[in-house]
């Protein structure tokens, strides 16, 4: 078996077997409940720094408990929905973005040893019992990353829809098509981590990681620029952020929503920003894998920190991302979407897969590289000769008009 | 490699406030509830706050009553009404003075035009604007709050912040531009100042930018032969 959490392989009891992973995922709830608050007062926090501000410096030390603050007083704010909402979707719209944020952090790895043969399998103190220090590990791991991330447009798109408005509504539609635009180039960049370690449990991706073997230089680096742009316009996250794009539609897909409604979607946002930070640092960065040394304690609790490290850069990232750069236009979404990401995520993908092949072959190295080159150019050429076709029968058609 | 170029800006200004492009510009002000810093920041020379009315020194209104605040109101937020003075004990020197003068702070708009329209300079603005009442009636100053004290000061009341300093610029105002419109008076301080203090520098109109530009039409009329005339 490759990947399979060893506490439920043999006999599986109510003591201590189903205790632990009700205890394991009771810990991951309020695990991530906490980050998210971390993540939101530490956004806001570095977000104010780059920008000449203070941020929130009032509620608690250096305004750490400003989110809890905040969302006390959503809890109390009065919950409006317009009269011509559909009720029973403009109540269901929040948590179908909440909830698969919370889905996607189950299968990923938050520690364990992975050098040698370990594969993260730690043993608890108390039970007597080995496990994982992951909630689930399915087989279908990154698939259900995938499905979540899906589910979250649904989210965001019937919010849109179900407000009975017309900035939501506008909302839901760009959501719709920039999610789905971008999801394919986010699946063709994990095909080549996929294709690399045959497996789709996150388990296995990050065992297969262990000893600085990162799939971000295993890859060659472009899967994880592809992946990296496209799970930002996955989670709306500026600058792609136009579902939301305050100068134009207002408050865009949550315009109608308030109270805790409103609350949850944010919340789901920033906890989007933590799982698929997480996500990132498993399939491209070794998860919990690190330099280990010292005693046995020290090198069990090593990987969760070397984890936790690499999260906080990526979320680091995503907040100088929001600070820097300009919200695209929504034509330069799409042509940065088919143009540029899914093409070159496909390439890519072509291209590993022929490495792999002339290595298990044997084939000649050079005359190898040779036709990569030349497959990148023929097919880099007809795509410029395809858009400039397109670009210019759509200019004379302008003309006519 | 633009894009790039912005990530540099944010990062220096993540690790180092102090670049040239700016620092930290936030000032903690707190509203006086407390806390290791509260201050305000030094507010523009011209910018229009709460509303005082002003007595001359030896303690007469200046306010005639003459309504034409009221009348020049953009919001609507003044009400004015006259009465005569008692000729045993005049509240203002002359035949008239305010007898009821509210002003709607939900409504006005800060816009001096009062201030403009005042022909006894009775109605100035201070540079107040931190102040917030929890009900409407308060929201309507009277002429209780209004008038200054005798000292020339304007009233605190309990929901105004007032800090050292931002009572001395009550009057403060002087004419953007020449009372009779002619150019020449530009710059010169059209107003009485007798409180003592408040009045400021005049700017200095600009002399040298009219010359030149007056060259410039002089010109520009030489080479067309001033056809257009």
């Amino acid at each position: 078996m490759l990947a399979l959490d060893p506490l439920l392989t043999g006999d599986v009891g109510w003591w201590p077997e189903v205790a632990i992973v009700v205890i394991k995922v009771v810990l991951a709830f309020v695990a991530l409940l906490v980050a998210v608050m971390a993540m939101i007062w530490f956004e806001r926090k570095i977000h104010a720094d780059m920008t000449n501000r203070i941020g929130p410096n009032l509620a608690g030390p250096f305004g750490i408990f400003q989110t809890l603050a905040d969302g006390i007083k959503f809890f109390f704010k009065e919950d409006l929905m317009p009269r011509r909402a559909d009720p029973l979707v403009f109540r269901l719209a929040p948590y179908l973005s909440l909830i698969p944020a919370f889905i996607t952090f189950v299968v990923i790895p938050l520690g364990g040893r992975f050098d040698g043969d370990r594969q993260g399998v730690i043993k608890l103190p108390g039970f007597h019992k080995e496990t994982l220090l992951q909630v689930a590990d399915p087989h279908v791991g990154i698939l259900l990353v995938l499905a979540m991330s899906s589910i979250a447009v649904y989210g965001v798109m019937l919010a849109g829809w179900s407000s009975g408005s017309k900035y939501p509504l506008l909302g839901g539609v760009r959501a719709t098509a920039q999610m789905i635009s971008y999801e394919a180039g986010l699946g063709l960049a994990v095909l080549a981590v996929l294709l690399r370690t045959g497996s789709l449990s996150t388990n296995a991706i990050v065992a297969h990681q262990s000893g600085w073997n990162w799939n971000l230089w295993m890859t060659l680096f472009v899967p994880f620029v592809v992946f990296l742009i496209a799970i930002t316009a996955e989670m709306n996250r500026p600058p792609f952020d136009l579902v939301e794009a305050e100068q134009e539609l207002i408050g865009g897909f949550h315009t109608e929503y308030s109270s805790i409604r409103f609350a949850l979607f944010f919340l789901s946002e920033f906890m989007n920003v933590v799982t698929m930070s997480a996500i990132i640092v498993t399939l491209f960065f070794g998860g919990p894998d690190g330099p280990s040394f010292g005693p046995d304690w020290l090198r069990a609790l090593l990987p969760t920190v070397w984890f936790l490290a690499k999260l906080i850069v990526f979320l680091f990232l995503f907040v100088s991302f929001r600070a820097t750069l300009p919200r695209l236009r929504y034509d330069q979404l799409m042509d940065l979407g088919w143009k540029a990401m899914i093409p070159l995520a496909l390439g890519w993908f072509l291209l590993l897969v022929t490495v792999r092949i002339a290595a298990d072959n044997d084939w000649n190295p050079f005359a190898t590289v040779a036709v990569i080159v030349a497959g990148f150019a023929a097919g880099g050429l007809m795509l410029r000769k395809a858009i400039r076709t397109s670009a210019a029968r759509r200019a004379a058609e302008e003309v006519a008009i | 490699m633009g894009y790039l170029g912005g990530f540099a800006v944010t990062i220096r200004k993540f690790f180092g406030h102090d670049t040239d492009s700016g620092r930290v510009v936030t000032k903690a002000y707190r509203a006086g509830q407390g806390g290791k810093s509260d201050e305000k920041r030094t507010k523009a020379l011209r910018l229009h706050g709460r509303h005082v009315l002003n007595r001359y020194e030896d303690g007469m209104e200046k306010c005639i009553g003459c309504e034409l605040c009221a009348g020049v109101c953009p919001a609507r937020c003044i009400y004015v009404r006259g009465a005569d003075n008692d000729p045993d004990d005049p509240t203002s020197p002359g035949e008239r003075f305010g007898f009821v003068y509210e002003i709607n702070y939900l409504r006005c708009i800060h816009c001096d035009l009062c201030v403009e329209a005042c022909p006894t300079e009775a109605i100035t603005e201070s540079k107040l604007f931190e102040f917030s009442f929890t009900n409407r009636d308060d929201a309507i100053y009277t002429k209780a709050e209004l008038v200054v004290d005798d000292d020339g000061m304007p009233k605190k009341l309990p929901w105004e912040d007032w800090r050292e300093g931002d009572d001395l610029n009550t009057s403060a105002w002087m004419r953007a531009t020449a009372p009779a419109g002619d150019a020449d008076f530009e710059g010169i301080v059209a107003w009485a100042g007798e409180l003592g203090y408040g009045v400021r520098a005049p700017e200095g109109g600009q002399p040298a930018e009219r010359a030149a530009a007056e060259a410039r039409a002089h010109d520009h009329t030489d080479d067309h032969g001033g056809g257009h005339h």
